[in-house]
């Protein structure tokens, strides 16, 4: 069973503390939200778990190993990381983006094998993009090219995904429908998500366990009762949120 | 590939005919004819077609770490440095292998210089080393327009010559051909790689990409391939910088296919480049810089319209 363990993170950045003494488990098959203001450290956070950005203090541990003890291609097997953006640079086509997801599984140097081939259009299929296939990634629209980022992720097929802003450019029918097939993605693979987002209504309707970061390295972690109280949250965000609760989802608005 | 060649080895100040071609390759004779074939063309066209595919693989390269379209492998200074030192050894009376030496070493002064100055706590940022690249280059192209007026007027011919690219006084060596094939080698090899660093170093990083060694080896590599190439060709414009667009634009982002295609079509085309340098005008002989930049600049405009997607 896989595991991602956050033990006594401290971060920073230029001088600047992002987060102190941060604690928390995943395991198989867990949502989890990363939540916080703009600025407060949620990306940096989601880049040092995907071994990108230095740690100040504490340890990350995958399977029991230290992050820093993986090679970064081990790493890509276990660990997807989708970016807020820079999809755009040199010219490629939406299906050549979608097939570098088995970068890290490419068991030959010249050809791909059928598998990937077919795990790639799956993942155009699943993220209503099976039109757009041949289309170059600068004529897209944001949320299209959104969806083809979140594909090429699906198909590296890693156990944690770590979002920055999944819901960045969609709509609102998108955003529910494609977090959705990444849920039901994740339980047929029994792997586990790390979302940082800004919408605490979408991170209330998709995860269940919740890191909350707070200015000056402050955090909480726990489950829904515990973190999304609106008291916490307005004390977070700086601002009077107060919730309202239907028989199925709970909803949060400024007052 | 092969046309080009074959267009090279026939075309010059004396046309040959295919006949000799073929009969010098099967009994080579002592006539003229071979000894021009032998001596002048077959040298000159390996020549050619070594340095455009060199130029080319060092654009590709380029274009891919730097994720700029606008690179090319000149950009970070590379020709400046050894254009001046090309230009300092015929000021003092050098040619041939002195002048090979002196440009090379000039080339790599030239790229340290550029990664020593952009570099902090070892690390570079894309935008510093463009700027210093661009920087530097501007500062080597002060220094080359003292060296052309403060010479005497039959050094500057020659020195205007290496400039604008000349493969009149090139010859390859078996360490050509070495380094060659391992530009082939070596980017079939890390193809997947670079096309996975095609869409930016973190998502590099991301699919599982050492970053650091990655860009380390190409950096040296496309460094070492644009000095050689210079050191044999002069800083010949335009292939190193098109090349790789035209082939991008007609369908070949996939590097695996795109670094053989570069070398074949940067070679052909200098190759072609250079044949007609030197029957347009003959029997005197044009820069081949002036002609890459003649066939280049209309081709690429016209692939470039004719791939416009609405």
């Amino acid at each position: 069973m896989s595991k991602l363990e956050i033990q006594t993170l401290t971060l920073s950045v230029a001088d600047k503390l992002l987060c102190k003494d941060l604690n928390f488990l995943i395991t198989q098959n867990e949502s989890w939200a990363l939540l916080g203001k703009n600025g407060v450290g949620k990306t940096s956070l989601l880049h040092s778990i995907a071994g990108l950005k230095d740690i100040n203090a504490g340890d990350i541990k995958l399977n029991n190993r230290s992050l820093q003890d993986y090679n970064r291609a081990e790493l890509a097997k276990e660990i997807g990381i989708l970016f807020q953006d820079g999809l755009e640079t040199l010219p490629a086509t939406v299906i050549e983006l979608v097939m570098l997801g088995r970068h890290p599984h490419a068991q030959s140097i010249f050809n791909d094998s059928e598998e990937d081939i077919a795990l790639a259009f799956k993942a155009l299929k699943d993220f209503s993009l099976t039109k757009l296939g041949d289309r170059k990634i600068d004529s897209l629209s944001g949320g299209e090219k959104q969806r083809a980022a979140i594909a090429m992720l699906i198909t590296q097929e890693p156990n944690f995904f770590l979002l920055d802003e999944p819901s960045n450019h969609l709509d609102v029918a998108f955003q529910v429908s494609i977090l959705n097939k990444v849920k039901e993605i994740l339980n047929e693979k029994k792997a586990s998500m790390l979302m940082a987002t800004h919408d605490i209504n979408l991170a209330a309707r998709f995860c269940d366990k919740f890191v909350l970061l707070l200015d000056n390295g402050e955090n909480f972690c726990g489950d829904k009762d515990e973190i999304l109280d609106p008291d916490k949250l307005s004390d977070a965000y700086g601002c009077k949120i107060k919730k309202l609760e239907t028989a199925n989802h709970m909803y949060f608005y400024l007052e | 590939m092969i046309f080009s060649m074959l267009f090279s080895f026939l075309s010059g100040s004396i046309d040959l005919t295919l006949s000799t071609l073929v009969t010098e390759f099967i009994n080579p004779g002592n006539s003229l004819e071979s000894q021009i074939l032998r001596e002048i063309r077959i040298p000159r066209t390996l020549a050619a077609f070594t340095t455009g595919a060199l130029l080319a693989i060092s654009g590709v390269i380029m274009q891919v770490i730097l994720r700029n379209p606008l690179a090319d492998p000149y950009i970070l200074g590379i020709s400046g440095g050894a254009a001046v030192g090309a230009l300092s050894a015929i000021l003092l009376g050098a040619s041939g292998i002195v002048l090979n030496n002196a440009a090379f070493v000039g080339a790599l002064f030239s790229v340290g210089l550029v990664f020593g100055i952009s570099n902090k706590y070892g690390r570079w940022s894309i935008t510093r080393l463009l700027l210093t690249g661009i920087v530097v280059s501007a500062g080597w192209g002060a220094v080359i327009n003292i060296l052309l007026t403060t010479s005497s007027s039959n050094n500057v011919q020659s020195m205007l010559f290496w400039l604008m690219g000349d493969l009149s006084q090139s010859r390859v060596h078996i360490g050509h051909y070495a380094l060659l094939s391992f530009g082939l080698i070596g980017g079939l090899l890390l193809s997947r790689s670079l096309n996975v660093l095609s869409r930016g170093e973190l998502i590099a990083q991301g699919l599982g990409i050492n970053l650091k060694s990655l860009r380390l080896t190409l950096y040296l590599a496309a460094s070492l391939f644009t000095a050689t190439a210079v050191t044999t060709a002069g800083s010949v414009g335009f292939v190193g910088l098109v090349i790789p667009h035209m082939l991008r634009l007609i369908g070949a982002r996939d590097h695996r296919v795109l670094m053989p295609c570069s070398i074949l079509l940067g070679g052909s085309f200098l190759t072609i480049a250079d044949s007609l340098a030197r029957t347009i005008i003959a029997p005197q002989q044009l820069p081949v810089g002036v002609v890459t930049a003649i066939i280049g600049v209309p081709t690429f405009i016209f692939i470039l319209r004719s791939t416009i997607t609405k």
